[in-house]
């Protein structure tokens, strides 16, 4: 066959079977617009012409086909954020976040007329679509300027330390019921999970100035550790040096107190003795100490009282000495 | 019989056309009205689902049924004290007369800028005749105080009015003046307030100096304590050592004189004790001042010698 042949036998064929070919363009048409898949974290609300219908659950739905019925589909099962001040570029092991200059959304006035650098993350959920979709348009962008709104109200009702220290906790409690409060007024359907404060700095060129006052607390902190070191150190080694002092003290009046008493014994022995024979006993103690002495002289010279003009001359190792000889009045 | 059907077919389309232009759905979000040559007819429409009008003459004008967005331009303005600051706020409306809204302001464009006059307006007023202090803060509350030294810092001014009021000033006073124009404004808020560029950077000077005064007031601190604790170590060290010595010097009397009491009460018993103690000091005198390095001259006529000369030598 050739291909002219071939295209006239298919022409005719479309021809004969036209209708079912139309129905059957028509019916698939009619299955595309009206099998519906609802996502396990969705649910799909129906308007039939423009009315609202129904709210369907997650699985295959049928809505009547040809745009009589729409759905919309509503994520009402996942959370969602918003970020503040930053932007998450790529999450992830290493989420990688925008580099794009948000100062204008995070930097704000405190209570104390200075300035934060709050970060922070709306999470939310949406819980009523019907509202979501229908009383508020674009509710995303309007729980954008919200949530700033809210937190700029309570971080300017707290010093700029509170927002940067202790009050973290407590802002980000506050801002989630205000924004609930401020979601509920507009009936957006949305209710506010939490509010995570990230980054809360002092501005750029005002963190130098943060940083030096707690080095300088750092810096306090160590001057009195190092004198406290330093008084430990010295203070301990002193009472007992001390104790050492007052030992030694008591040792020398614990020898002290026994040698008097020990000599004052010996005494009285003696004295025993020289009362019964007072002469003898004094020339025997002068011979016995005179005994002790005198081999232990290194030189002895004894002269005789008769010739008395010999004068003796002597070398002593080396040294010169001269004796001479005294004259003695009182010869005995 | 071919004519008649052709007149038959174009009348059949024409009503099929007019029941097509007579019927429009509004949506769940919006309301309408319908106008007959440019002047609305009846009531406006908030029913939503299918909705019929006469067709041809009568046209519909939709509008949003939702809260709608003002957003203000950020607009440089100097509050009561002086302070130049940057205001960005937002409100949310909604079109409460759809007749109304048409009539005065025709769409939702002239409808925004009507706001724009409007709110711009007010805030300009409200900003210009409060402090800025009383646009910040909303309440009088009493700050944490966690830090020594900061408690200066810690300090919230008194106000007066607030944010919250003020805001709800300019809301009261915006709504009267749209009242005539179907629109409800449903909250006014301040979104942003920032300062001036110049302004900032003096506020970021007043940080600085302000952090630095309390870095210094640390420092200082800490150098006084550090000086406090040596002053105390000295002084901890002069008590002990001299407590110490004073103790051992009371022991050591203590013992002199229990000896020396000892030593008189042995010695001191009468005449021949007093001459039995100097003669035996006298020999332990000698006893101890003489050594190795001693030479001595003795002569014949000494007690001990005498004897070399003769045994009987008296």
């Amino acid at each position: 066959m050739t291909y002219r042949q071939e295209a006239e036998y298919y022409s005719r064929k479309i021809k004969r079977n036209a209708r079912k070919i139309i129905v059957g363009i028509i019916v698939l048409a009619a299955v595309l617009t009206s099998a519906k898949t609802v996502g396990p974290e969705q649910e799909g609300v129906v308007i039939t012409l423009g009315k609202y219908n129904r709210t369907v659950q997650p699985g295959l739905n049928f809505i009547i086909p040809f745009g009589i019925e729409r759905m919309y589909k509503i994520p009402v099962q996942r959370q969602l954020k918003q970020e503040f001040g930053f932007r998450t570029e790529e999450p992830g092991v290493r989420t990688r976040y925008s580099e794009e200059d948000l100062k204008d959304e995070s930097l704000m006035l405190t209570g104390d007329l200075n300035l934060g650098d709050v970060e922070w993350v709306v999470q939310y959920r949406i819980v009523d679509s019907y509202q979501y979709l229908f009383r508020v348009r674009d509710a995303e962008d309007a729980l954008h300027d919200m949530s700033e709104a809210a937190m700029r109200k309570i971080v300017g009702d707290r010093t700029v330390n509170e927002v940067l220290t202790v009050g973290r906790q407590e802002v980000a409690t506050e801002v989630e019921q205000l924004l609930q409060r401020m979601c509920d007024e507009y009936e957006n359907g949305i209710r506010i999970d939490q509010i995570v404060l990230q980054d809360v700095n002092p501005p750029e060129r005002v963190k130098p100035a943060f940083n030096e006052v707690n080095e300088a607390r750092q810096e306090r902190e160590t001057l009195i550790n190092r004198a406290q070191a330093d008084y430990n150190r010295v203070i301990p080694r002193a009472r007992g040096e001390a104790r050492e002092m007052i030992q030694q003290a008591e040792g020398y009046a614990i020898n002290r107190v026994n040698r008097a008493t020990g000599q004052a014994s010996r005494f009285s022995a003696i004295f025993d003795e020289y009362v019964n024979a007072p002469e003898v006993t004094r020339t025997r103690l002068y011979y016995e100490t005179l005994e002790s002495i005198l081999p232990n002289i290194n030189q002895k010279v004894i002269m005789d009282e008769n010739n008395p003009n010999v004068l003796p001359l002597m070398n002593l190792d080396g040294d010169r000495i001269t004796f001479e000889r005294e004259d003695r009045e009182d010869n005995q | 019989m071919k004519k008649k059907n052709i007149i038959l077919l174009v009348i059949g389309a024409v009503i099929l056309v007019a029941a097509f232009d007579a019927i429009f759905i509004l949506d769940e979000k919006e309301q309408a009205i319908v106008t007959q040559f440019g002047k609305p007819v009846g009531d406006a429409r908030v029913d939503p689902g299918p909705n019929v009008k006469i067709p041809f003459i009568q046209k519909v004008q939709f509008f949003d049924k939702r809260y709608l967005k003002w957003d203000g331009d950020p607009n440089q303005i100097p509050t009561a004290d002086k302070k130049f600051i940057f205001v960005e706020s937002y409100a949310r409306w909604e079109i409460t007369d759809p007749l109304q809204f048409f009539m005065r302001l025709r769409d939702e464009t002239s409808g925004q800028s009507r706001l724009d006059d409007i709110l711009d307006g007010e805030t300009r007023n409200a900003v210009a005749s409060h402090d800025l202090l009383e646009i910040v803060r909303s309440t009088n509350r009493t700050p944490e105080i966690h830090e020594e030294h900061l408690e200066e810092l810690e300090e919230l001014e008194e106000i007066s009015v607030g944010r919250d009021k003020i805001e709800g000033e300019i809301l009261r006073s915006a709504n009267e003046r749209v009242e005539d124009l179907g629109i409800r404004i449903l909250d006014f808020r301040f979104k942003r307030l920032n300062y001036v560029d110049e302004v900032r950077e003096r506020v970021f000077d007043r940080m600085i100096s302000e952090r630095e005064r309390i870095a210094d007031r640390f420092r200082s601190e800490g150098e006084g304590e550090a000086s406090s604790i040596r002053g105390d170590k000295q002084r901890d060290l002069d008590e002990i050592m001299s407590e110490a010595e004073r103790e051992s010097e009371t022991i050591r009397g203590r013992a002199d004189a229990e000896a020396s009491e000892t030593y008189a009460s042995a010695y001191d018993q009468n005449n021949a004790s007093r001459d039995l103690y100097s003669f035996l000091r006298a020999m332990e005198a000698l006893e101890n001042s003489f050594d190795d390095k001693t030479s001595v001259i003795l002569s014949t006529e000494s007690e001990l010698y005498r004897y070399l000369r003769s045994n009987n030598p008296d």
